[in-house]
Order: structure tokens, then C-alpha cells, then sequence
């Protein structure tokens, strides 16, 4: 196999000295971490590299010797660094070289013990890759290759192929601690040496983020025990009228799963690994864009008086919205569309829901003076965040079109009933019954009389059906619509929730902390020279950062399928067009 | 160890003319680049006119100047996409021994997207045939195996998708590429 030395790009124009990394011996691999400058007691180097070890878990070693002088390899200082290679036996023995000011760079790997004499070293061919240290250092792979550790014994993760420079330079961080300005016996040079990178803001966040998170912590636990002590507290009521409201109302939805979120930010833990780390920062991001986009939506609502207009306009499209149902009524109850209903039906069901709809308007007037207050108080939620703000128009949606929903009901039980009806009297109809005890159809002897009443049954049913039929089949059209609005306004709700913008933002101007791998590029050569690569990082694709940091949504997706929804719909079952979690089955 | 340098011109399925170009950095790392032809003026021409006249006709019918706009918006907008995400100048083949195989596609307009395969996931480079449309046509392909089970094939990653060149221009890669791979599978990795 080719050797790979993989060399620094901040190390190329620093003095001679040694070369300390780790030797990958699976792949053929040198990973050169820094260079230990002249001079240098040999004892104190080996004991430097004794407590990185340690700490690393990885086998540190002096890999070689890095000579940038004027010309070519002067005399005195070959000899010199040949005797360096029996002070440091490692095999192989690397010997990298560079003119200074030229991009002549020449490197040897020397062999001691695979050839069969001992005094001849063999030489084999070498390839330089050079990396960005720093960029190496801070980057996440995705996916993750290391192999899960079985025993607790076994702590070093092997890692295959590239994945195991990555994890070299992520774990060596003990090794960029002291540099060659310092004071330190060891003087080494890594990409710390162009100037010790920290910033007092990160710094200080550290240092406050311990306290701020208990704080925050403890007032969101007061928070929650006091709402949950608001809703235990009255026992005299019911409980259940209560806690189906809650269930039924999405604002309360989203408000648990927000103060959910933010306890998860803020609790006491550390992050255990990078993607946890990044979830609590997606949170942390989605909830103050969504408060500074709620702030901005109050601010837009309350100046001019936008508030006063929309109450204003409320009672009248309400009004106009139960005229045109009424229209459609009477509509309903003429000659539709050219059929011909049952009268009788006809009328009764018409006037039926035209009582409904005088009930309604006379309910939306009572509340008319209290309409702009309501609205007022309920608008100030709105800073709480967008989604909020969302979920309680997607409320009032379904508060206003209550009466479209219970015509839906009461439309499509009368039909349920009629088509089951109508499925059994065809069975006795054909002389069969329905066996509950097997689940099947089976053959039955009816009395004459049982017949009679059946067969007369049956044909009343069959001409009342287009009748309840066409009721059904516009009420329900009428609240899929209104399902449709609310449904958009959830799916912009959930969108606003389940997009990682931190993640998003990282990729736009970090691109190299979230690496879907690496690429490498042949730099200028020469004949003679070895092959130089350079190695850059190859960032995730924005459709994979969209998928692995995509923030959990409390999942209100409907769980049909279209067929399913066509038969549930021609039998007449209720449809519920999402489903809370914890909700019951009705 | 010379850096040879070798450009020659094929055609693809469809007749068009494709430039390949091979560079020998070092007996164990070849570059292979395959050029296509870049966006013709003709047909760019002939796209906007289409488009503009028939803006123009709904123009003249509903009297919006709405339409014009929205047509020169559409042309921008599409031409831009097109370059950006559509039209593919160059597909460049890196092969570097014991390290592994890279792939580079370079778009009309600057963008490159680029896929790594490591040396350890690589079973072979093989010339296989499709059924397209109603063409059959051959294409280079990489077979890939799991590290931890290596006489099966796991994915088949094809290359050369959008040059499609014909089976004399793969001959040419496809034995480059087997003297690379040959002296990887002689030297085994400890």
C-alpha cells in the first residue's frame, strides 16, 4: 500500500523540528498533529506524548523529522536527523522536506524491520495530503462511523477509513494546549500557533450558562405545576368537560409542546453527544425566531387600530356567512340542480337546520358588544410566539364554524343510519342475515309478516335516500372545506415548529461543521516530487441537514389513507381529521 | 513519474461530441475528465423567442401587461435554474490508489458536486449494459461492498450519467482504471 502522510496546511512553513501524530497501521497512514521544535530534551517529549496518550486513548508517537531549510538537505543537518531515528524508533521512519520560499517538497518513509537485513532500511512510496486542522478538528461526520464501544472495558471506538483522522484530530485536543511561544520545555507548533483562537462572548455564555439554566429551569417547573394545579384544582366539576377542551383546543397543543421544548433547552443536563447538542440549539433558535416573529405580528396588529377593524368585520361576515346558508337551504329544499327530493323530508330537515342557523346568528349577536374586548385580550397572546397566534385563529376558525360542524353530524349519522339500515333490509331482503357470532353473511328463514315489514322498510328507505344523500353530500363538502383551511394553517404551524434553523444557518456559514465526507484535489507537481493532495471537507447537502435535524412535531397528521377516507366517507362515518396524541378512539 | 497529459474527442448515445481527457499525476493516481458541449446560443435563442411570442399572444388576448413581466421573470428565473442545477460541463474521474475513487460533476454555472468512495468500500469498476428508453446502452459503473462482508455487492454507483459516452471512450477509462485497481488488489492491506 501507498504510505499517506497527512500533514497539516498550518505547519508547512514553520521551522525544522519533529513530526508527533498517531500511525494508523489498517490504512497505511501517518496523521502528523504538530512539530516539536529544536531544541528539545528527548525524555520530556516522550513524556508529553506518555500523557496525551493517556488522555486520547490513542497511540501517539514521534512519526519522523520536518526540515525546511535554505536549499536541499545540508550535510550536518541529514546526520542529525538520521541520528534522531534512533532516539525515536518508530517504523516507519518519516523524513519530510521542503526548500523554503519554493513548493519543492520531497518525503521518505524508511523501513527497518521488513527487509531481511537489518542494516539496509527499504524505502516505499509516500503521498502528502495536507488538511486544514482547525477545519478537521470542529467538524461533525454525518453519518457517524465509529463502531459502537460493546464492553466498558473497551473505550478507543475504532474508526474505519477516513473517519479515523477525523476522530484522531478530534481527540488530540490535549496536544494543542501548549504552543511554541509558551514556556513549556516542549515547543510545538500546530494550527494554534497563529494565534490562540477564543472569543470573550462564547466564554462568558459558557460560564453564565450554568446559572441561567437552573434559573430558567426552575421557573418553567413553577410554571408548569401551577397550570397543572389550575386544571386539577376545581373537582367539584366534571373533570372531563375540561380536559376535552383542552385536547380539542390546538393552542393548548402547542403551548405544552413549547414549554416542553424549553424545558428540554434548559434543564441541567450537558448534552451528551453532537446531536443532541444540536437539537437543544434548533429548539433554542425556533422558539425566540418564533417569539420575535409573534412580537412583530403584535406590533402590526395593534397599531392603527387593526385590532377595532377586525372586530368590527367579524359580526358582518358571520352574518353573511349564515346567509348564504340559508340560501343554500332554500336552495336545498326547491329543486336542486334539476333533482327531484321528497318533499316531506325536504321540508322537515330544511327547517330543521334553518332553526339552527336563526339559533347561531342570535348567539353571535348576543356576544357582539364583547366581540373587540375578547379579541383584544386573546390578540396579546400572540407574543407568546407565531404558532401561537397560528393555533388560536385555527381555534376561532372552528369556534365560528361550529354550526357547519354539527350540521356535518347531524347529516352524516341520518345518513349512517340509513345506509346501514338499507344494507340489512337488502340481506332480508335476499333472505340472508348478518351472523354476529361468525362474522359472516348466512342464509335465514324469515315469517311472511317479518318479510312484509322488512321488504316495506326497505323500499321506504330506498326512496328517502337521495333526499339524505344530497344533505350529506353538502354538508360534508362544507367541512372538508373548512378542514382544508385549518388543515393549511396546521401544516404552516408545523412547518414554523419542525424547521432547524441553527442547523440551517451552521451549514450557510460553517459549512465545514456538518461534513457529509471529504474531496481532494491534486496541487501543481513536479517530476520527481511526490504527489501532493489537498483534503477539504465536503459539506452536508442541505436536503440531508433538513432531514437529520428536523425537529419533532407533535404529530397531527391524519392517519388515512385516501381509499380509506372514500370509504369512510360513502358509509358515512364520522371523519376526524386529526388525532392528538392520548386521544381516545370514539 | 511524469504527468502525461492525453485529450481525445468521442461521441455519446446520442451522437454528440464529448472531449476526454486523461492526466497521469503519479502511477497510482489518474484523472479521467469527460467534456460535453456547452449551451448553445442557437438553442437559447429559440427557447426565449418561443416563450416571449407566446407571452406576447396572451398579451394581445387578455390586455395584462402582467404577462410580459411575468415571461421575462419565468425566462431569468428558468435560465438560471437550468444552469445552476441542470446542465452538467464536466464529469471528472479521480482514481488514487489505496485511497480511493472521487467523482466531480461541474455545472454550467460554477457549481461542483462532488462524492467520495473510499478504497475499502470498492469491490470493482466494471462496464455494464442498460436498457434506456428503447436504446441499450453501456455505462462504467463502481461496485461497492460493506467492509464487513466482501464478496457481496452492495450498491452499484454508475458514472458518467449525464456525459453518457459510448463504449469506446469506457474501454479507455475502464483499462486505466483496472491497472490502478490491480495493483491495489496485489498489495493487499495489512
Amino acid at each position: 500500500m501507498v504510505l499517506k502522510a497527512f500533514f497539516p496546511t498550518c505547519c508547512a512553513s514553520v521551522d525544522s523540528g519533529l513530526l508527533v501524530g498517531r500511525w494508523v497501521p489498517e490504512q497505511s497512514a501517518a496523521v502528523v498533529l504538530a512539530v516539536v521544535h529544536f531544541p528539545f530534551i528527548p525524555i520530556q517529549v516522550k513524556e508529553l506524548l506518555a500523557q496525551v496518550q493517556q488522555a486520547s486513548q490513542l497511540g501517539m508517537a514521534v512519526l519522523g523529522t520536518w526540515c525546511h531549510c535554505q536549499q536541499e538537505l545540508e550535510e550536518s543537518l541529514g546526520h542529525f536527523l538520521e541520528g534522531l531515528g534512533t532516539i525515536f524508533s518508530h517504523d516507519p521512519w518519516l523524513q519530510l522536506c521542503r526548500e523554503k520560499g519554493t513548493r519543492c517538497w520531497s518525503c521518505k518513509a524508511i523501513y527497518h524491520q521488513v527487509s531481511s537485513s537489518p542494516d539496509t532500511p527499504s524505502e516505499d512510496q509516500v503521498m502528502l495530503i495536507f488538511y486544514d486542522q482547525r477545519k478537521v478538528l470542529l467538524s461533525w461526520l454525518h453519518p457517524p462511523m465509529t463502531v459502537p464501544n460493546c464492553q466498558a472495558g473497551d473505550v478507543t471506538a475504532s474508526a474505519r477509513g477516513l473517519a479515523a483522522i477525523f476522530d484522531t484530530v478530534s481527540r488530540s485536543k490535549m496536544l494543542f494546549h501548549s504552543d511554541r511561544f509558551d514556556e513549556s520545555p516542549v515547543r510545538l507548533s500546530h494550527w494554534q500557533s497563529e494565534g490562540v483562537e477564543a472569543s470573550i462572548l462564547v466564554e462568558l455564555a459558557k460560564w453564565a450558562s450554568g446559572p441561567v439554566c437552573l434559573l430558567v429551569a426552575s421557573m418553567l417547573s413553577i410554571i408548569s405545576a401551577a397550570v397543572s394545579a389550575l386544571c386539577v384544582l376545581p373537582r367539584l366539576w366534571n373533570l372531563w368537560p375540561l380536559s376535552f377542551i383542552r385536547s380539542k383546543l390546538s393552542a393548548c397543543e402547542q403551548l405544552r409542546h413549547r414549554l416542553e421544548q424549553l424545558s428540554l433547552v434548559f434543564s441541567t443536563q450537558k448534552a451528551q453527544s453532537p446531536t443532541q447538542l444540536m437539537r437543544k440549539a434548533n429548539m433554542l433558535v425556533s422558539v425566540l425566531v418564533d417569539v420575535a416573529l409573534g412580537l412583530l405580528l403584535l406590533s402590526w396588529l395593534y397599531s392603527n387600530d387593526r385590532i377595532g377593524q377586525l372586530a368590527n368585520a367579524l359580526i358582518p361576515g358571520a352574518d353573511r356567512v349564515a346567509e348564504e346558508l340559508q340560501h343554500l337551504l332554500q336552495w336545498l329544499m326547491g329543486a336542486p340542480a334539476g333533482l327531484k327530493m321528497n318533499r316531506a323530508l325536504d321540508q322537515v330537515l330544511g327547517r330543521f337546520f334553518l332553526y339552527h342557523i336563526h339559533l347561531w346568528i342570535s348567539y353571535i349577536h348576543l356576544m357582539s358588544p364583547f366581540i373587540e374586548h375578547i379579541l383584544w385580550h386573546v390578540g396579546l397572546s400572540a407574543c407568546l410566539g407565531l404558532t401561537i397566534a397560528l393555533s388560536i385563529l385555527s381555534d376561532i376558525i372552528a369556534l365560528l364554524t361550529f354550526h357547519i360542524y354539527c350540521f356535518y353530524v347531524y347529516g352524516a349519522r341520518l345518513y349512517c343510519l340509513k345506509i346501514y339500515g338499507l344494507s340489512s333490509l337488502w340481506r332480508l331482503f335476499r333472505g340472508k342475515k348478518w351472523n354476529v357470532l361468525r362474522q359472516r353473511v348466512d342464509s335465514c328463514s324469515y315469517d311472511l309478516d317479518q318479510l312484509f315489514i322488512g321488504t316495506l322498510l326497505f323500499t321506504i328507505l330506498i326512496f328517502l335516500l337521495p333526499t339524505t344523500a344530497l344533505y350529506y353530500l353538502v354538508f360534508t363538502l362544507l367541512r372538508l372545506l373548512v378542514v382544508t383551511v385549518q388543515g393549511l394553517i396546521h401544516l404552516l404551524m408545523d412547518f414554523i415548529n419542525s424547521l432547524p434553523l441553527y442547523s440551517l444557518g451552521l451549514r450557510l456559514c460553517r459549512p465545514y461543521r456538518l461534513a457529509a465526507g471529504v474531496k481532494f484535489r491534486v496541487l501543481e507537481q513536479e517530476a520527481g516530487r511526490p504527489l501532493r493532495l489537498l483534503m477539504q471537507i465536503n459539506p452536508l447537502p442541505y436536503s440531508l441537514v433538513l432531514c437529520t435535524y428536523r425537529l419533532p412535531s407533535y404529530g397531527c397528521h391524519p392517519k388515512h389513507s385516501w381509499s380509506s377516507l372514500c370509504c369512510k366517507l360513502f358509509l358515512g362515518e364520522l371523519i376526524y381529521p386529526w388525532r392528538q396524541r392520548g386521544d381516545k378512539q370514539d | 513519474m511524469e504527468d502525461a497529459e492525453d485529450e481525445r474527442s468521442f461521441s455519446d448515445i446520442r451522437g454528440g461530441r464529448l472531449s476526454l481527457r486523461c492526466r497521469d499525476y503519479s502511477p497510482y493516481c489518474r484523472e479521467f475528465g469527460l467534456s460535453s458541449a456547452r449551451l448553445s446560443l442557437r438553442t437559447l435563442t429559440a427557447v426565449t423567442c418561443a416563450v416571449w411570442l407566446t407571452a406576447y399572444g396572451l398579451f394581445t388576448l387578455c390586455e395584462n401587461s402582467m404577462v410580459l413581466s411575468s415571461a421575462i421573470f419565468i425566462t431569468l428565473l428558468g435560465l438560471l435554474g437550468y444552469l445552476h442545477f441542470v446542465k452538467i460541463d464536466q464529469e471528472t474521474l479521480l482514481i488514487i490508489d489505496s485511497l480511493g475513487i472521487q467523482m466531480t460533476s461541474s455545472y454550467a454555472s460554477g457549481k461542483e458536486s462532488t462524492t467520495f468512495i473510499e478504497m475499502d468500500k470498492v469491490k470493482d469498476v466494471i462496464i455494464n449494459e442498460a436498457i434506456y428508453m428503447q436504446k441499450v446502452i453501456y455505462y462504467l459503473c463502481i461496485l461497492l461492498k460493506d467492509p464487513m462482508e466482501p464478496h457481496e455487492v452492495s450498491q452499484v454507483v454508475p458514472v458518467f450519467q449525464s456525459a453518457k459516452p459510448r463504449l469506446d471512450c469506457l474501454i479507455e477509462v475502464y483499462r486505466s482504471c483496472q491497472e490502478i485497481l490491480a495493483h491495489q488488489k496485489a498489495t493487499p492491506s495489512p
